[in-house]
């Protein structure tokens, strides 16, 4: 079981630095070399060089950094939003309630993705307007799921004791409520990272999220597939680093699921 | 009777809301359209004759008004770029939508269930996790990125298939294809484990006392029943089709209503990018009701809200 779980592991691991360190290291990202473009590798690129001479594993590394931050930015912001709204929704019920709900089928009415490319679309390329439209519709799924907890545990005898004690709500639902539906919000939110992940390479590639000069793992794949015949390893490098990442995060999702034992929906 | 009542209340007022945010989405945004089809340098005339000729200049609840009403008639008003109504911009790409949606689910369906069974059947083997190993691969790997791969491989390398547009029934391969794999990851997993779950009822013991083989046993008595949560599962999945369908129209220069919508998006066509986002929303809600209806009709205990 150890063994299984370490290689999806490792890769993480390796991602996170990246990330992490990438901004520290003194990569070329913009610096056009005619004589080396699409190139083998070399000592001074692993990987090989892009269309314009630039090192692919310099892109790969930046681009690693804008999908990690990208997509904890935007999880840990849907989290905070979506789990605060859903619990207000199921604690205090009646109207606040009932609307509350039609507004979360208004937003789960459109496919996800495609609100998401409308929305990056009108507010315009750039790394916060793609955070932005990605927490804007990715709340939703969180609120859900933490109102349908939460109402399951509303009548609970410690949250009726604390309410008969005159503890203010918001208290309630941070200390009696929230604690206590960490469980499926965590497993949620790690699939939720492999989703931002895609959609952000998704938007980029459609032109809609990173621009280049800028990397990303999405920009880097439509490029590449414009250059295949000459280079195949410009699309196959991002797009092989994406799906080992994505891959990654849902095998440890599905250990945390039987993990935290949490029912899967 | 009450049951169907309430539910059709909630998705009319689902659409309204659906509608709302759409036109707001659009107009609460920065950026001006004009300004964008006339470049900055343009004179304020002619800005303003624009503006006015395409209902901008009007108070923002008027404007909201047309386009609800609008809607209602299925009137969008005329594209920004191609100068003729967004209507028939749109029902003229929608069979190519529809075409490619059909053959993805039927790629999709065409893996998942002789993988689901196969696994399910020699569950715990090496098959088994082959078959699941295949599932999780396919909900990791992006359209986007297989698309170009396979285009690599099949059309540019061994030449089978055409590049991209929609010509011949080759052409649909590799789009159906890039656009199928996840739905049929997903519906693989779910054959599999609602086939293990039916396959431990009595009637399968029963079936397996007659004397039944394995094959008819799996094929006849479990698949038939397995056979709801799959379809169910299909009906949910198909907004996320459609969203994916936006990204393999474009791979692909697929000539649907999901290029229509990236390229009215980066060309800030907003008329377009609102009728796009409506309708094939409205569809998603379609679909999501009928499931409820159909499973109500199905299984009565829904419609009285009794366990």
């Amino acid at each position: 079981m150890k063994f299984k779980l370490s290689l999806p592991i490792v890769i993480l691991i390796i991602w996170v630095l990246m990330a992490v360190l990438g901004p520290l290291l003194p990569l070329n990202l913009t610096e056009i070399d005619y004589y080396k473009i699409m190139q083998g590798p070399d000592w001074q690129a692993w990987l090989g060089y892009d269309e314009l001479g630039r090192p692919l594993l310099h892109r790969l590394i930046s681009g690693a950094s804008v999908s990690f931050f990208v997509s904890i930015s935007v999880v840990s912001l849907a989290v905070v939003f979506g789990t605060l709204i859903g619990t207000v929704s199921a604690y205090y019920g009646g109207w606040v309630d009932s609307i509350l709900v039609r507004i979360f089928d208004i937003f789960l009415a459109f496919p996800g993705i495609l609100l998401v490319i409308a929305l990056a679309g009108v507010l315009g390329p750039g790394i916060d307007n793609l955070v932005i439209a990605m927490v804007a519709v990715g709340w939703v799924g969180f609120a859900r799921l933490a109102r349908a907890q939460v109402l399951s545990l509303r009548s609970r005898d410690h949250v009726q004791a604390a309410i008969a004690l005159g503890t203010k709500p918001f208290i309630i639902m941070l200390r009696h409520l929230i604690p206590l539906i960490s469980a499926p919000i965590i497993v949620e939110a790690t699939f939720g990272i492999a989703a931002v992940i895609i959609a952000e390479a998704g938007l980029s590639f459609l032109g809609l999220g990173i621009q280049p000069p800028d990397a990303s793992w999405g920009n880097m794949i439509k490029t590449g597939s414009d250059y295949m015949l000459s280079s195949s390893n410009m699309v196959l490098v991002p797009g092989i680093a994406l799906i080992l990442v994505v891959l990654a995060i849902n095998l440890l999702g599905d250990k945390l699921r039987d993990h935290l034992d949490v029912k899967s929906r | 009777m009450n049951y169907l009542i309430s539910k059709l209340f909630g998705a009319l007022i689902v659409i309204f809301g659906v509608a709302t945010l759409v036109f707001f989405l659009i107009h609460f945004v920065p950026g001006d359209p004009v300004e964008f089809i006339l470049g900055d340098s343009a004179l304020s005339v002619d800005k303003a004759e624009l503006r006015a000729r395409l209902g901008l200049d009007k108070p923002i609840l008027t404007q909201y008004a047309n386009f609800m009403s609008g809607a209602l008639h299925f009137d969008f008003g005329d594209s920004f770029h191609k100068k003729i109504p967004v209507s028939e911009l749109i029902l003229s790409r929608l069979p190519a939508t529809i075409q490619l949606t059909f053959t993805s689910i039927l790629i999709a369906l065409l893996i998942a269930f002789p993988l689901g069974t196969l696994a399910a059947m020699k569950k715990d083997t090496a098959v088994d996790r082959g078959a699941m190993m295949f599932s999780l691969l396919g909900v990791s790997i992006p359209n986007f990125w297989l698309g170009p791969i396979l285009i690599m491989i099949f059309s540019l390398g061994l030449g089978w298939f055409p590049v991209s547009g929609n010509e011949g029934a080759g052409s649909w391969v590799l789009p159906s294809i890039a656009l199928g794999t996840a739905l049929a990851a997903i519906l693989a997993r779910m054959v599999r484990s609602s086939l293990l779950e039916v396959l431990n009822e009595d009637y399968i013991r029963t079936a397996k006392a007659k004397g039944l083989t394995q094959f008819q046993i799996v094929v006849k008595h479990g698949l038939r029943n397995a056979l709801l949560p799959v379809i169910t599962l299909l009906g949910l999945q198909l907004g996320a089709l459609l969203g994916g369908a936006v990204i393999t129209e474009t791979v692909f220069s697929w000539p649907g209503i999901g290029k229509l919508t990236v390229d009215a998006i980066l060309s800030r066509d907003y008329p377009v990018v609102q009728a796009c986002v409506l309708l094939i929303s409205l569809f998603y809600v379609f679909v999501n009701i009928s499931t409820d209806l159909v499973y109500a009709w199905a299984d009565p205990r829904i419609r009285t809200g009794s366990n």
